[in-house]
């Protein structure tokens, strides 16, 4: 074989590869535009009016309505659905992480009777669908009287947060309890001789060890709360309770047609996510998999 | 030696919370739900009637409307088992391949995932709307102008755009899954396939899919759990019309339960509709474990 053939030969599977990789870009690239494509076109109707919103057809609008946002924000209540978004995420984070926490340091470090198949059973609603389930929990809530029927505004917003806690206690000790498995026993032998309690032990040596775990159980219930919207649309009939999702549906239930102030709220709505998402894309998209694939 | 009292103690507080938070929230309704099925109930009523099983022959034998509401959701479901994960497992061997900007790529794929049903819903009700909605109004200036409709509100295309907007949804999340299980197969494997002269299709058939399969029945059981109890997205943007022609299972659940205020008929349709969709994983745990 000359040098000239085998230069040849070369450049034939340079270009092959090139060619090769055109074609998974000419794939990509299409989907890429259609994933950004929707929300861009909800950013720029938020910016529009409401006459150029049904006539201009612009991405970028002429003269872009910033006004749209504070009007939602306080005409529309995308503030109070905000910051009640806010305070249900904080509150159901809160717990799932501080009680999984504890229950998956238990069902690591004591067998007790029954810690077994208390384990597998609380695992397997993770995997079993009840899709009758709400109905039980209207019905359960409503006897606690935490359905939201004008009176007290606390015992509502109980019934909206203690399911949710409930529901992600699950994938918390999932996650956690390998996690403790993991760390050496003497670690806290040692913490033990030195005088420190059980709960010491857990709070001073457990818990910061675990913090990655933590994070990753944080990020994706606030992802799961932030975004609920069946049991919102169960528990609450006030608008001062309502969490953002159930509020875009309130909202475009009275101004059907006013898009460019949906648009706004619908902006308002998913901004900390993306952002949040951005910053931690890594981490969202490792607890997603390892929570299915694991199991 | 007996333990110091704090180690005795400590499992039984430590787990409390979490158990009593089950046993209110999931035990007692699963209770509750079986219970309640068995009755003729209004919700407020202090004395239900107790029916038997005669809700659940209702279900079976009578309910035309539930069971075409199952299908449709069925449907979606087919769609997204083929069209969407099919798209999902070709993006992530393509991303896989450490093609420039595959990070990118990955961003922007999973960025629908992580927004809510409502606010996806909104945003294509609005592209799909019949008189202003961008999409009527590409299809006209490409001169496709007799084909522009109101895609959610026209009972020919209602279902299939709900279900195209749930794949835009979903294939990202499908996409993360499978790029995951491939970054676990060993390049090695394909560097011997190759120098025993194997194409591509063939080290695609004989390495890729057997150390994939795996993957592929937890992505396809979650696809149809996830699929089939369909729900907030309808409510976004065809609230089950035109004339039922969106109505999914949990639509139904819902409108038997605050629509006709019939707490235990609807009990006995999530049951029933429960055990059709465990069945159905069941049989895909069986085929995995056969195959592993």
């Amino acid at each position: 074989m000359t040098g000239d053939d085998g230069r040849l030969t070369l450049l034939a599977q340079r270009a092959r590869r090139w060619l090769g990789y055109l074609g998974w870009h000419a794939l990509c690239l299409p989907i890429a535009l259609s994933c950004v494509f929707p929300l861009a076109w909800m950013a720029s109707s938020s910016l529009k009016t409401q006459r150029t919103v049904f006539s201009d057809f612009r991405l970028i609008p002429a003269s872009p309505q910033w006004s749209n946002y504070a009007e939602a924000w306080t005409r529309g209540h995308f503030g109070v659905y905000f910051f009640n978004s806010l305070g249900y995420t904080a509150a159901v984070v809160t717990c799932v992480v501080s009680l999984a926490a504890l229950a998956a340091y238990a069902f690591s470090r004591f067998t007790f009777k029954g810690s077994g198949l208390l384990y597998r059973v609380i695992l397997s609603t993770m995997l079993i669908p009840i899709p009758g389930a709400f109905v039980a929990l209207y019905i359960l809530l409503n006897q606690m009287g935490l359905i939201d029927q004008g009176g007290d505004t606390w015992l509502p917003r109980l019934g909206y947060v203690l399911p949710q806690i409930n529901a992600g206690l699950p994938f918390g000790i999932f996650i956690l309890k390998p996690f403790f498995d993991k760390i050496p026993k003497e670690l806290e032998e040692s913490a033990e001789v030195d005088g420190c309690g059980v709960l010491g032990v857990f709070w001073h040596i457990m818990l910061p060890l675990a913090r990655p775990a933590l994070g990753v159980i944080a990020l994706l219930t606030s992802l799961s709360v932030w975004n609920e919207f069946l049991l919102a649309y169960l528990v609450f009939s006030r608008p001062g309770l309502m969490p953002l999702q159930r509020g875009l549906m309130a909202f475009q239930g009275t101004h059907l047609t006013q898009y460019a102030l949906l648009s706004a709220g619908m902006v308002i709505s998913i901004l900390p996510i993306v952002v949040i998402y951005l910053l931690m894309q890594r981490n969202i998209i490792r607890g997603i998999t390892a929570g299915a694939l694991k199991g | 030696m007996a333990a110091p009292r704090g180690r005795r103690v400590a499992p039984y507080a430590f787990i409390l919370p979490a158990l009593l938070l089950f046993t209110v929230f999931s035990i007692y309704p699963f209770y509750l739900l079986l219970q309640t099925s068995l009755l003729d109930w209004d919700g407020i009523s202090p004395s239900p009637t107790f029916v038997g099983l005669r809700n659940y022959l209702e279900v079976l034998a009578q309910d035309r409307i539930f069971w075409t509401s199952f299908g449709q959701a069925g449907y979606v479901t087919l769609l997204a088992l083929t069209l969407q994960n099919a798209l999902a497992l070709l993006l992530a061997i393509a991303v896989n391949r450490e093609l420039r900007g595959g990070t990118i790529y990955r961003t922007i794929f999973f960025l629908p995932p992580i927004l809510s049903e409502i606010v996806v819903g909104l945003i294509w009700f609005w592209i799909f709307d019949g008189n202003f909605g961008i999409f009527n109004e590409v299809l006209t200036a490409m001169g496709l102008g007799h084909f522009t409709r109101p895609w959610l509100a026209d009972p020919q295309t209602a279902l299939s755009a709900v279900a195209m907007i749930h794949m835009w949804k979903g294939f990202g999340w499908g996409f993360v899954m499978f790029l995951a299980g491939l970054q676990t197969i060993p390049d090695e494997l394909y560097e011997a396939a190759r120098v025993d002269g194997a194409n591509a299709w063939y080290r695609f058939r004989h390495v890729t899919l057997p150390l994939l399969l795996p993957v592929c029945i937890t992505v396809s059981i979650l696809t149809i759990l996830g699929t089939m109890q369909i729900f907030a997205l309808i409510i976004a943007t065809t609230q089950g019309g035109p004339a039922f022609h969106t109505e999914v299972p949990i639509t139904r659940i819902f409108a038997s339960m605050l629509g006709s205020g019939r707490f235990g008929y609807a009990c006995a349709q999530g049951i029933v509709f429960g055990l059709i969709l465990l069945v159905v994983s069941l049989i895909q745990l069986r085929f995995q474990r056969k195959t592993a």
